[in-house]
């Protein structure tokens, strides 16, 4: 797998495969990215499930935080980590005890760890790292361009009619387009030691 | 097709639109409107937090405007863009995301005069100052650096005399001194030169020029090559500290690499106000769908009028990159091997009085203070662009009196030299 550079149908496969996202080290302050995330994803009618010992007792978004992933007490599909490099690794472990253990091992945008990546994939587990999924949610569902952000997809088909006001559907069919090769140098050599 | 990426033309076409959902409209809607209902309250809360992607009020974003947006980021290769009422806004957007009061920016002495003038003047009363330094001479630009530098200014392509820039050095000095390099790509537009390619951090466009290329409108727009790490050194707290007005989001770390587009939306259009209207985003998307043949005619164009004017007895000199003999051909070669743009300036053996009877001669070419349109056009930049500076900073600029500038049409070549030819043996 390469980790630099995600094919679209990757990212996507991932996003419409997934019910349950467990996410680690989510905020209940409404200011921080977790808590976009989060809601953004709720909003998307994932199951989400807040990870934060720190809030035990608190919820989030009508969601009650429990203190680890072996807390959650049934199965998840995912489990999107929002913790910096440097603590990956004790997630990764703790989520291959799960039986059954998760589908995909999503770190944030920020956040990398090769190590970790290897043995979720050793273990058969999809594995995505420096990203954010609502990030990329918006990006395939071209929701995101409202913002004149770049979706580096094109598509000349008309999209399903939007809910909610916006375009939403992640089927949306696009080839891919507008690569943005200086940013992903950018961030390749950011999390590259020098 | 997972592993062919479209070209330059297919995404001048397609980027950023596609069939509207509700009606099938294959062309971009003009949504012409102020405002947006929200779904419920819950919404409007979402989307005035930058929690959730949407649409607000015109002058923080539009759905036309936002196809416009997407479609430069991609034609530029960058993150994302915010597009605005004219080249001038884009320029203080920009500079008010990365300058406090009392800080420096450092900026190329070969620019469009208004440039230099908004820079000078009217940035000076923000508290914002600018360091001139020759483009023509890298060392001047380290020597500008100061702690209280925040960014480099440069034209792709200099306005007026189609001067080329080394990019890539001058982005080796911003990359050393820890701040963006803001590239101002007008006269090349994306086609030519992807000043990203090159080490570009920040591109900015007058839109009213070449992109939009039909003369009807104005805009402007900035694209994030999603490059710069705002957080680093701490020197830009628009990017990188709590904002007050959004109750302690830091923009960078919440928006990644295209942190800088969504603050020039949220802290700079939103605040100081200089929206594009809906129906020119629809005019200038409509011209850049017709960027790529434009350009190939108007760069064809612009070599056979300065070729013409070289060999012409009245013509004392033409400064024309497109040209073997000039002295900008081998940046003009290495940057914009497809061509070497359409503005230019020459002068003329007559000097200033030459010029002006020159001007009122021409048939074809229309006298106005513009370029980048599909008629050509001509001025005199000493009495008009660059009247403003004085004397030794016009000839620094490329502006001196006896100095005509030409902007090339994509007419009949032919027409356009036969018009040159009587004007001048009038
Ligand atoms: C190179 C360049 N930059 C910026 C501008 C300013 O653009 P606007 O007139 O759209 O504000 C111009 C206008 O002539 C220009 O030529």
């Amino acid at each position: 797998m390469n980790h630099d550079n995600y094919d679209d149908n990757y990212i996507r496969s991932i996003l419409n495969g997934v019910k349950s996202i467990a996410m680690v080290g989510a905020s209940p302050v409404n200011v921080r990215p977790s808590y976009f995330a989060f809601k953004y994803l709720a909003q998307r009618g994932y199951d989400m499930i807040p990870v934060n010992p720190g809030h035990v007792g608190k919820s989030l978004l009508g969601k009650p935080f429990v203190a680890s992933l072996w807390d959650i007490g049934r199965p998840v599909d995912m489990i999107d980590i929002f913790r910096n490099s440097s603590h990956i690794m004790p997630v990764v472990d703790e989520a291959l005890t799960l039986s059954p253990p998760p589908k995909v091992i999503w770190m944030q945008l920020g956040a990398r760890d090769d190590a970790a990546a290897e043995k979720a994939e050793a273990a058969g587990l999809k594995v995505v790292m420096n990203r954010c999924p609502k990030i990329e949610y918006g990006r395939l569902s071209s929701e995101i361009s409202w913002m004149g952000v770049n979706s580096r997809t094109l598509s000349s088909k008309r999209a399903p009619i939007p809910t909610q006001g916006m375009r939403l559907s992640l089927n949306r069919m696009s080839v891919g387009g507008g690569a943005t090769a200086a940013s992903d140098r950018a961030a390749k050599n950011k999390s590259e030691p020098t | 097709m997972t592993d062919r990426l479209p070209g330059f033309s297919t995404l001048a076409v397609h980027a950023g639109a596609q069939p509207d959902p509700t009606t099938g409209a294959r062309v971009t809607p003009i949504y012409q409107t102020t405002s947006f209902v929200f779904n419920d309250a819950d919404h409007a809360a979402s989307l005035f937090g930058l929690q959730a992607f949407g649409n607000i009020y015109t002058r923080i974003g539009n759905p036309t405007t936002a196809v416009l947006e997407e479609r430069i980021a991609a034609l530029e290769g960058g993150t994302a863009a915010l597009a605005v009422a004219s080249g001038h806004a884009a320029q203080v957007v920009v500079l008010q995301q990365l300058l406090m009061p009392g800080d420096e920016f450092i900026a190329a002495r070969k620019l469009y005069g208004g440039s230099i003038n908004q820079f000078t003047h009217a940035f000076k009363s923000f508290g914002w100052n600018v360091a001139w330094a020759d483009p023509d001479d890298i060392a001047s630009f380290e020597r500008a650096v100061t702690p209280r530098t925040k960014g480099i200014f440069i034209e792709s392509i200099a306005n007026p005399a189609g001067s080329i820039t080394d990019i890539e050095a001058i982005a080796e000095v911003a990359r050393k001194a820890g701040v963006p390099l803001i590239v101002d790509n007008t006269l090349a537009t994306p086609y030519l030169i992807r000043p990203i390619d090159h080490g570009a951090d920040i591109v900015v466009h007058s839109l009213t020029k070449f992109l939009g290329g039909h003369g009807n409108s104005l805009g402007g727009i900035i694209v994030d090559a999603g490059t710069f790490d705002w957080s680093k050194d701490n020197k830009y707290p628009m990017l990188n500290e709590p904002r007050p007005e959004y109750h302690g989001i830091r923009i960078q770390e919440t928006f990644g690499n295209f942190a800088f587009a969504i603050a020039c939306r949220v802290l700079g259009l939103r605040d100081l106000g200089p929206a594009l209207s809906p129906f020119n985003a629809f005019m200038i998307l409509t011209g850049i769908e017709t960027l790529p043949l434009r350009m190939q005619k108007h760069c064809e164009n612009a070599k056979a009028v300065a070729e013409f004017l070289a060999g012409h007895p009245a013509v004392a000199s033409v400064n024309y990159s497109g040209l073997a003999s000039d002295k900008y051909n081998k940046l003009a070669r290495k940057y914009a091997p497809k061509g070497a743009g359409a503005v230019f300036t020459f002068s003329l053996r007559g000097g200033y009085d030459a010029g002006v009877s020159l001007v009122s001669n021409l048939q074809l070419f229309s006298h106005l203070a513009n370029v980048g349109d599909t008629r050509s056009l001509v001025i005199h930049p000493a009495s008009t662009t660059h009247s403003q500076l004085d004397d030794e900073a016009k000839v620094r600029s490329g502006a001196a009196p006896d100095v005509v500038r030409l902007s090339i049409g994509i007419e009949d070549k032919e027409d356009l030299i036969a018009d040159l030819e009587q004007a001048l043996s009038v």
